[in-house]
């Protein structure tokens, strides 16, 4: 047994860890690593694991249930109470549109309305897993269209309570359905026991970790046993899994909910750094076991309907949702995001078709060939991201911008400032400018700075300020100055290159994250350039030297006088950036200018000995009369 | 004690700049205004000879507030409605500083271009000055007999200063003779010094309780020169 165990686990880990790294290499992702390593391994490849892969399918959907866990983390309630609208409104419209469109086809197909409909429930749900997993290693999660595929699932994870609820009323048999049977799913009691039960359960996973976890981290705190920490993190998540389970509620969303819950605790951290490890192992598992569960002897035997299967209901799943994409406002990038994203059928699949056969919705024969499709789709999902990056978004690209059009720009707009870029740096010059009275015309990309600066009644534009156009739209050929403030570098780039291509005649100051953005841009002709942290920490140097014990005019002069050294140094420099004697010269700048600051004399207000002296003063006279004496001669 | 306007929250005493040592004093209610005010312009403090030592000896005085300008305002851009404010607080006003090309530190004729504004200190409506007293506390690198006619500076300290006292005249202040430290390069200890630091305590304690001889003081060429003179009868009284 523990034999088996061990070389189980060993071939588990030594497929993750050879076809994760290569997947990753590949630009393909972790999650299609794993997928892959799943099929090598599985019975259809090598062999080495067979029927046992249902158990540790089973031991790894508990990644899926910490990873939800560790999302509620990152929630807190006021951000969830905030995304409500998306949850419901677009959450709910996507289970609803695709299970009428995917129990439609059934029907058509022929299949009775109670399984088509089931099938369409079924199918409307996507893969938690794989989703956030591959949104968070693309860091996808935090934009628009990842945030909208979140709340869709969230809403599919909730949506699993109703319709398990449904499916004994979907059975095909219903004769059979005796008492027994019914207790044997789990279902015996009334629907009102079973409402109270679920908000029983609810309570009592936020009553926990109000009123439960605090004291118990802190008395483990106090005991100072780093092991207990992490025994005890576990814990919550596996019993508030358990207690869910207990009521017929789904363990991911009980455990989702106990970490918005511990959001705003003071030991988020601890917790997130406990289970983190588990659940990226697990959730590993989790992908490997769905590779290895794809039946490829039954997708042999059944290809065009298989596939075709697969192919309709992605296809299906698709256009749903980026059409609810549209209907909710996403902007185009966004919305094929959400479409690519969630058109796979998710793990709750497996489940909730076990669970159809067993409420006698399906036949077996009727769901071998589902279970086989969702696997499929689950299994292609990563390969659907690579076409998104690869072919859609490029495409989208530019014409992605104008899902929203910049915004016209006043014709009397013709100021002398132009600033591209109205972030913490674009908006202290602005400030500056503004407070004295300097007309400026803003551009910025990011429509939340514009709506936030809108509020405070700054007028900015909304446009991308790479485009010749839009310069042309500022009054770039009327303007005198170009300050340039954007965070991204290759954006920076882009802007400057056309700017200088198209308005030679303003002049650019720019912003720079490092010295070699500094480089690059005086290169392309900025007539000034300042590094993004320099000025403060400049700041914070003298801070520091006062509290040393210096006079504050006199730190000001000394750091001053570094920085002219550093300042005149950075543009030598520059010129030997990327060859091999780079360090060797920015070490020896910096020796220079510590030996300077050293053996100079900081300060000018030197009496060079005794020099307003009477005796001293005549002494020099004397030395000047005949030195001019000489000459004379 | 001294208040010491120089010195911002926060900040530890350094043990270069003297008139600091000591936190600002909340002054209990009913006790005097303050009176006098230093205004030190010293650029490099931490290695003065003179001007740390004349400090020194007031900086603990009761009623006199020291304001050192060079630590409040190291880049030179002077809040001119804090100087404002404290000018109007205190009746007599000393400029203590080094003697720089027969003048004063850059700090004071920058303080004086911004903070003396028209129609505040003088001209229509300026009158905010009126009536105070002002003196420049110096120190000079060249000895007192430089500073003659027939000395090698040629002009006496009082006379290189006439911009100070006209400028004083014209804001209606007061103006006093100078209290002038010669050949401050010849300062190597505090034996050097004992008696300019006297008399300057002497002076600005005077100076704070009405008991100075006005009249004789604006008359004088160097107050340091007079200071029993100036100061003998009130004293004694
Ligand atoms: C820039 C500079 C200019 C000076 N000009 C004069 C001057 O015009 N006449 C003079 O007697 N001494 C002059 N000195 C000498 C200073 O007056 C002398 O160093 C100072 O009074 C010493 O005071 P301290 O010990 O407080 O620094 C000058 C010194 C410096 C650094």
């Amino acid at each position: 047994m523990t034999d088996s165990v061990l070389a189980m686990a060993f071939v588990y880990l030594l497929a993750a860890v050879i076809c994760v790294p290569v997947a990753k290499r590949l630009g393909l992702g972790a999650v299609l690593g794993y997928l892959v390593a799943g099929v090598l391994i599985g019975p259809w490849v090598l062999g080495f694991v067979g029927h046992e892969h249902h158990s540790v399918g089973h031991f790894a959907e508990f990644g899926v249930v910490m990873m939800l866990f560790l999302v509620g983390l990152e929630l807190r309630p006021a951000l969830l109470w905030q995304m409500r609208k998306p949850i419901f409104g677009l959450g709910g419209a996507q289970v609803v549109g695709t299970a009428v469109v995917v129990g439609a086809a059934a029907l058509a197909l022929g299949v009775h309305w109670k399984p088509a409909l089931a099938v369409g429930l079924i199918f409307a749900c996507s893969s938690t897993a794989i989703v956030l997993s591959t949104l968070a290693e693309r860091g996808l999660l935090k934009t628009q269209g990842g945030q909208a595929s979140f709340a869709v699932l969230l809403f599919q994870d909730i949506a699993v309570i109703p319709i398990l609820a449904v499916f004994p009323l979907l059975a095909m048999v219903p004769a059979v359905l005796s008492p027994d049977a019914a207790a044997a799913a789990g279902d015996s009691r009334p629907g009102w026991q079973t409402g109270l039960m679920l908000f029983g359960a609810v309570a009592g996973v936020i009553a926990i970790g109000r009123f439960i976890v605090r004291p118990v981290f802190q008395f483990l705190a106090a005991v100072k046993v780093r092991e207990s920490f992490t025994a005890a993190a576990l814990l919550i998540v596996v019993g508030i899994a358990l207690l869910m389970q207990q009521v017929g509620l789904s363990p991911a969303l009980g455990t989702f909910l106990a970490g918005v819950v511990l959001a705003d605790s003071e030991y988020r951290h601890e917790l997130e750094t406990d289970i983190e490890p588990f659940k990226g192992l697990l959730l590993g598992l989790f992908f490997i076991s769905i590779g290895a569960q794809i039946d490829f002897g039954l997708i042999a035997s059944e290809p065009a309907m298989i596939g075709g299967m697969v192919l309709a209901t992605m296809t299906g799943k698709l256009v749903v949702l980026w059409s609810l994409g549209r209907v909710f406002g996403l902007d185009r990038p966004s919305r094929w995001l959400l479409a690519f994203s969630l058109a796979q059928i998710g793990e709750f699949a497996f489940v909730l078709l076990q669970f159809g056969m067993t409420e006698r919705v399906f036949t077996a024969e009727f769901t071998a060939p589902l279970v086989a499709a969702v696997a499929l789709s689950m299994g292609i999902t990563p390969l659907l991201f690579v076409v998104l990056e690869r072919v859609v978004l490029p495409r989208l690209a530019d014409p992605g911008r104008e899902a929203r059009p910049h915004d016209e720009i006043a014709t009397d707009a013709e100021t002398p400032v132009v600033i591209a870029g109205y972030g913490r740096f674009g908006q202290m010059v602005g400030r500056i400018l503004r407070a004295n009275r300097i007309p400026l015309t803003i551009l910025d990309l990011d429509p939340e700075m514009v709506e936030l600066v809108g509020k405070i009644g700054v007028k900015v534009y909304y446009g991308d300020a790479s485009r010749v156009d839009l310069l042309h739209a500022a009054g770039c050929e009327h303007a005198k100055l170009f300050v340039l403030a954007v965070d991204d570098k290759e954006e920076a780039t882009k802007i400057v290159e056309n700017v200088r291509h198209h308005f030679p005649h303003l002049t650019i100051l720019a912003r720079a994250r490092d010295r070699q953005h500094y480089w690059e841009l005086r290169k392309l002709g900025c007539a000034q350039v300042f590094r993004e942290t320099f000025g403060s920490a400049y700041e914070a140097g003298i801070a520091a030297l006062i509290k040393v014990g210096f006079r504050s005019y006199t730190a000001h002069r000394l750091a001053k006088r570094w920085r002219d050294h550093e300042e005149q140094t950075l543009e030598e420099l520059g010129k030997h950036w990327g060859t091999k004697d780079y360090f060797a010269r920015a070490r020896m700048a910096m020796e220079e200018a510590e030996r300077l600051m050293r053996h100079e004399d900081p300060t000018v207000y030197v009496e060079r000995d005794a020099a307003w002296d009477n005796e001293s003063l005549r002494a020099d006279r004397k030395v000047d009369a005949a030195a001019i004496d000489a000459e004379r001669s | 004690m001294a208040r010491s306007q120089g010195r911002a929250w926060g900040q530890t005493a350094r043990p270069c700049a003297f008139g600091q040592l000591t936190p600002p004093v909340a002054r209990p209610l009913l006790a005097t205004m303050p009176r006098v005010l230093v205004l030190l312009a010293h650029p490099v403090l931490e290695r003065s000879r003179v001007n740390r030592r004349l400090l020194s000896a007031i900086s603990d005085l009761e009623s006199v507030t020291v304001h050192d300008l060079y630590e409040a305002y190291p880049t030179l851009s002077i809040d001119i409605a804090r100087e404002q404010a404290l000018l109007v607080e205190h009746d007599v006003i000393v400029f203590q500083h080094p003697f720089y090309w027969y003048s004063v530190p850059a700090i004071l004729k920058e303080w004086q271009d911004l903070v003396l504004e028209h129609g505040w200190a003088y001209g229509a409506g300026g009158t905010k000055l009126r009536g105070k007293l002002t003196l420049n506390a110096i120190s000079t690198g060249g000895p007192a007999q430089a500073y003659r006619k027939e000395g090698y500076n040629r002009f006496t300290v009082r006379e290189l200063l006439a911009p100070w006292e006209q400028t004083a005249n014209l804001c209606g202040l007061r103006y006093l003779a100078p209290y002038v430290v010669h050949a401050a390069l010849k300062v190597t200890g505090e034996s050097d010094i004992v008696t300019p630091r006297d008399g300057y305590r002497r002076l600005v304690t005077a100076l704070r309780d009405d008991q100075i001889d006005l009249e004789r003081a604006a008359r004088a060429e160097n107050l340091a020169d007079e200071i029993d003179a100036v100061l003998a009868p009130r004293e004694v009284a």
